[in-house]
């Protein structure tokens, strides 16, 4: 199963995941490659199935509205790449 | 030919729970940024969320509320997008199986009820807070950076769909005012509008009269007080019908309204084109509401707003009704005696006006200066309003202060205004009846409010009558 | 006392605990200098911690965090990343006592089958060095076959524990899905991971299961386990029934020389008193890989989006703007599988494809659970190879992300349906230990235990891999 090169290109903005000019067709080609592999589950006609999304049959698990405490901001911030001002710093969107 | 606006809402309503929607942090608001977060609501690599039992019940209420069906199953989804306020890179949502399915929620009107249909209501978690600095100071576009505060991220919202069911600003107004004062009565959310506790986008198209079928619906975003809803989609209902009328075509679009100049400009979306990929969310495990569950929180809700206005409107007319209870003033009205819509307008016109908060007021007070005021100079029973929430209020020292109401003295005020407005006095005698209020308040001005009006009114009757 | 990490089972060792024939300093001693004299060779380890504790010392897999110590899941992404919190399986293991020693290679994301994409180098195996050890939990294997430490945990979604375990010549226990906390596991596919042990003995395997297992408040999606977990002492198997599905022992590119271990296994089985019969798993077998890698690339493609250098990890140098911020960082700090699967499976869930690819892939995913389910009703427990080959050469597939994938292409179908599998060495194929895949139904690990444990003794293999015996 083919996938062009503007699809590969969108997937990739989709995923933020910026592929160098270079690299899209290696990129394509290995995709097209696996694809065809798992386009074997069209082969089923599965029309009536139920599809699973959990292999147990669970409901309802939830907690209770109690609260517990938050990390200290230090901890909160710790692995921050930027901190400013007591918050996580990002560049805006352009 | 006359055009007709076509109007869903889209709300979003924060709910109150104590902890966050799937964290147990504190659900709180105005704190210092980034003090209520755990590993949880940052997203760190491994977490996992767990949902809170009262937000799910809260969903259900309101559902009731919203005469929805509940869901025997609700699925939890994903939806996936990148943005700084979003930790996870996606939203946990519901998607295909809402909590709250179909419903209709009936909106009492001056002429007949109307059913707005409502499409959906489900359970969702709020994205975190960014401020954007640098650059040009509090514009949305042209930052530099931006700052994430995720103290808000992750508390419960339910999202609620109506039909495309409405029909003017107007009526979209209405439908959101009494579903917020709904949700206000249920408990389970502040819905402040200015604070973001609740919120409202609008999808709007216009069609030809008598035309079947929709035509393309922009969405206006996030317009934050009642007014600036109803003036949103009546800006963007009349910039439609001019693009249609110039022979134009409307695209659809996210639109920002704003309420300064009152302009509609198109929004940067956050994704280039809506792929949110959404599938179920494999963290967590379906809601199935029990039955019991599901009987006792509908046997827990109050008569709802709705149905009051009904109720109040045969005693009050529709507007007094519609205004007290979308304003909660109705409880105050309910326990106040005495002439049902002399009640009613002072509540609604003068202790509203006056700023009063009417949880406050003590009724069996009110009701005795409500009782005396026409014996009572105006501006008297005035002051006594604005103090009517003030503790240990009584009305005692008021109603010993009797308006003027013997005619002798009342004489000479009547004839100095009636002398002063001759053209006003001939068209009152030529049939103009509705002066009768313009000379009373003259009089009432000139005796510095210490008239009695009922009294005034009656000798300017005789002094013109036939 | 001399101690000899390559032989000594946790069990052993907490008896020198208790008996105080050694002190915990001594042991964890005794795994740094195993660690000082191979791990420069076996590279099992990303971090040593190096505890010192009261019970036996344990090897946590770099995807499970652990409050205070470096975990970066074999990520670059991940570098320098210090958890401020605990995995529930780990707090665990705390609450017992175990000293951590350190926290040991993986694949990046734990998506791979030989540690070779890992960020950090790939781990090599203790019985050939030129040789992978397995993946992704393929740092804990070599750590344990290796004897840098007693026993370990691994995670497994696709065979990540059963298959180095296999290549590596140790048990190893890929739990019924929701009986282990996945609270603080670095998610790869979250409807498939689970968290296991990789031990020298069916024993050692089932006392640490026992240790991990049960409901955590924290993970809504576990559940108690319906029974206690019973460390084995059985050496019969009668009245067991084995079924041997076909279709998973006769896969295409099984090597004859795992076959023929599973083969003398199974009759050691049936001299065990075992009734054996043949079944067949048609579709599971078939579809089952096509099933997995759309199911856990579509899941993985989401829980990998948190990863964008806002709150932690690594991020990109001098970002021209958000876009550029994500892009970039996410481009660099990936590594190539796993920015494929994240591809992939953006693709699998976007608009237009989900019910072709995602949506049928789940639709198969019950009929596999059918499968299962048909074959339990007339058999205790199913064996299988549990990897086609014995360890091959680093860089034998590397290139080639199809022959890696079919690397788990007998494991991934009772993952799939949720089952828990056991793998025990059950023999060597060119000097290279070959793995037995015992597969029974949801929570039956007691019998497989119990099953594992007997056929181990009868089978008799040494895990100590031969060249440092």
């Amino acid at each position: 199963m083919a996938i062009t090169r503007e699809q590969v290109l969108h997937v990739a903005r989709l995923a933020r995941l910026r592929i160098p000019e270079g690299e899209v067709e290696a990129v394509q080609a290995q995709l097209g490659a696996i694809l065809d592999a798992v386009s074997k589950v069209s082969e089923l006609d599965l029309a009536g199935a139920e599809p699973t999304s959990h292999p147990l049959d669970l409901v309802n698990t939830w907690d209770e509205d109690i609260s517990r405490p938050s990390l200290p901001r230090e901890e909160a911030l710790a692995n921050a790449p930027d901190p400013a001002e007591n918050a996580f710093r990002v560049p805006s969107a352009g | 030919m006359t055009w007709e606006p076509v109007i869903g809402l889209e709300i979003h309503v924060q709910l109150k729970t104590r902890t966050k929607m799937f964290c147990r942090c504190a659900n709180v608001w105005g704190e210092d940024p980034n003090t209520r977060t755990c590993p949880v609501c940052l997203a760190h690599p491994g977490v996992l969320p767990v949902p809170n039992r009262r937000a799910i019940e809260w969903t259900v209420k309101l559902g009731l509320a919203l005469g929805c069906e509940v869901a025997p199953r609700a699925v939890f989804a994903r939806k996936n997008y990148f943005y700084p306020d979003l930790p996870k890179g996606y939203q946990i949502s519901q998607y295909e199986q809402p909590l709250c399915g179909p419903g209709r929620f009936v909106v009492p009107g001056p002429a007949g009820d109307h059913e707005i249909g409502i499409v959906r209501a489900h359970l969702e978690e709020d994205a975190a807070k960014t401020i954007h600095v640098g650059g040009a100071a509090g514009r949305i576009h042209g930052a530099e950076t931006s700052l994430v505060d995720f103290n808000r991220g992750g508390t419960p919202l339910v999202e609620i769909v109506s039909e495309p069911d409405l029909r003017s600003a107007e009526q979209a107004k209405r439908f959101l005012q009494l579903l917020r004062q709904t949700v206000v009565e249920l408990g389970i959310s502040d819905a402040e509008m200015e604070k973001g506790s609740l919120r409202c986008d609008a999808n709007v198209s216009v069609r030809r009269a008598g035309e079947a079928g929709y035509r393309t619906k922009t969405e206006l975003k996030n317009m934050n007080s009642f007014t600036f809803v109803a003036r949103g989609i009546e800006a963007e209902v009349e910039r439609q019908i001019a693009t249609y009328e110039a022979g134009g075509e409307v695209v659809q679009e996210t639109l920002h309204f704003d309420p300064q100049t009152g302009s509609i400009t198109p929004l940067r979306s956050k994704e280039e084109a809506d792929d949110y990929r959404y599938f179920p969310e494999p963290d967590l495990v379906p809601v199935a509401p029990p039955a019991e569950l599901v009987a006792s929180l509908a046997a827990a809700i109050p008569e709802l707003p709705g149905a009051r206005i009904r109720r109040l409107e045969q005693e009050i007319g529709f507007d007094l009704a519609e205004g007290l209870v979308t304003s909660g003033r109705d409880r105050l009205y309910e326990r106040v005696e005495g002439d049902r819509r002399a009640v009613a307008n002072v509540i609604m016109n003068q202790l509203a006006g006056a700023g009063v908060d009417t949880e406050r007021v003590d009724p069996a007070e009110l009701g005795r200066l409500i009782e005396a005021r026409e014996r009572m100079p105006r501006t008297v029973f005035d002051e006594a309003i604005g103090r009517a929430a003030e503790p240990g209020f009584s009305a005692a020292p008021y109603l010993e202060q009797q308006a003027v109401s013997d005619a002798g003295e009342l004489e000479p005020a009547i004839s100095a205004v009636l002398a002063a407005h001759p053209d006003q006095v001939a068209a009152y005698r030529g049939g103009k009846d509705g002066l009768l209020g313009f000379f009373v308040g003259q009089v009432m001005k000139a005796t510095g409010g210490k008239a009695n009006a009922r009294v005034v009114s009656e000798l300017v009757r005789e002094r013109l009558g036939a | 006392m001399t101690l000899d990490t390559l032989r000594l089972t946790a069990e052993e060792t907490a008896g020198l605990i208790e008996r105080r024939e050694v002190s915990p300093r001594e042991l964890t001693g005794a795994y740094m200098r195993a660690i000082d004299e191979r791990d420069g060779e076996l590279h099992a380890y990303l971090h040593v911690a190096g505890e010192i504790g009261p019970g036996v010392p344990i090897a946590i897999k770099d995807c499970i965090t652990t409050s205070g110590v470096p975990t970066t899941a074999g990520s670059r992404i991940l570098q320098g990343y210090v958890p401020v919190f605990d995995s529930t399986v780990f707090a665990r293991c705390r609450a017992m006592g175990l000293p951590l020693i350190g926290k040991s290679n993986m694949d990046e994301f734990a998506m791979g089958s030989s540690t070779e994409n890992s960020a950090y180098g790939p781990s090599r195996n203790p019985w050939d060095p030129e040789r992978v050890p397995g993946g992704s939990s393929g740092g804990s294997a070599a750590a344990v076959a290796g004897g840098l430490a007693p026993w370990a945990l691994g995670s497994d979604t696709g065979g990540s524990i059963k298959q180095p375990a296999a290549l590596c010549g140790l048990v190893g226990l890929r739990p019924t899905y929701g009986t282990v906390s996945r609270y603080g596991v670095i998610a790869f596919a979250s409807s498939l991971d689970q968290v296991g042990p990789i031990t020298r003995t069916v024993r050692d395997n089932a006392w640490l299961y026992s240790i991990i297992a049960g409901r955590d408040p924290l993970d809504s999606t576990t559940v108690d386990l319906p029974e206690q977990v019973r460390v084995p002492t059985a050496e019969s198997l009668n009245g067991l029934r084995v079924g041997v599905p076909r279709e998973l022992n006769e896969a295409e590119g099984i090597e004859p020389g795992v076959t023929a271990s599973v083969q003398r296994a199974i009759a050691l089985a049936e001299e065990l008193g075992a009734e054996v019969g043949e079944v067949s798993l048609p579709r599971s077998v078939e579809y089952g890989l096509a099933c997995y890698y759309l199911i856990a690339p579509a899941e993985a493609s989401s829980n990998l989006a948190r990863y964008d250098g806002v709150r932690y990890g690594y991020r990109a140098e001098a970002p021209a703007d958000l876009l550029d911020l994500y892009e970039r960082t996410r481009w660099e700090g990936f590594g190539a599988e796993s920015r494929r699967r994240i591809l992939l499976g953006t693709y699998a869930l976007s608009a237009g494809y989900y019910d072709a690819f995602y949506g049928q892939a789940q639709k198969v995913r019950t009929l596999i659970g059918q499968e299962f389910a048909a074959a339990f009703e007339r058999y205790d427990l199913l064996v299988s190879p549990t990897s086609p080959t014995v360890a091959f050469r680093i860089g034998e597939k590397a290139e080639n992300p199809l022959a890696m994938y079919l690397s788990d292409v007998l494991t991934i179908p009772p993952n799939m349906a949720g089952l828990p599998g056991l793998n025990i060495p059950c023999g060597l194929s060119e000097g290279l230990p070959v793995g037995l895949q015992l597969i029974g139904p949801q929570f039956s690990e007691n019998l497989l235990f119990a099953a594992g444990h007997a056929l181990e003794r009868a089978i008799g293999f040494d895990p100590v891999p031969e060249r440092l015996r």
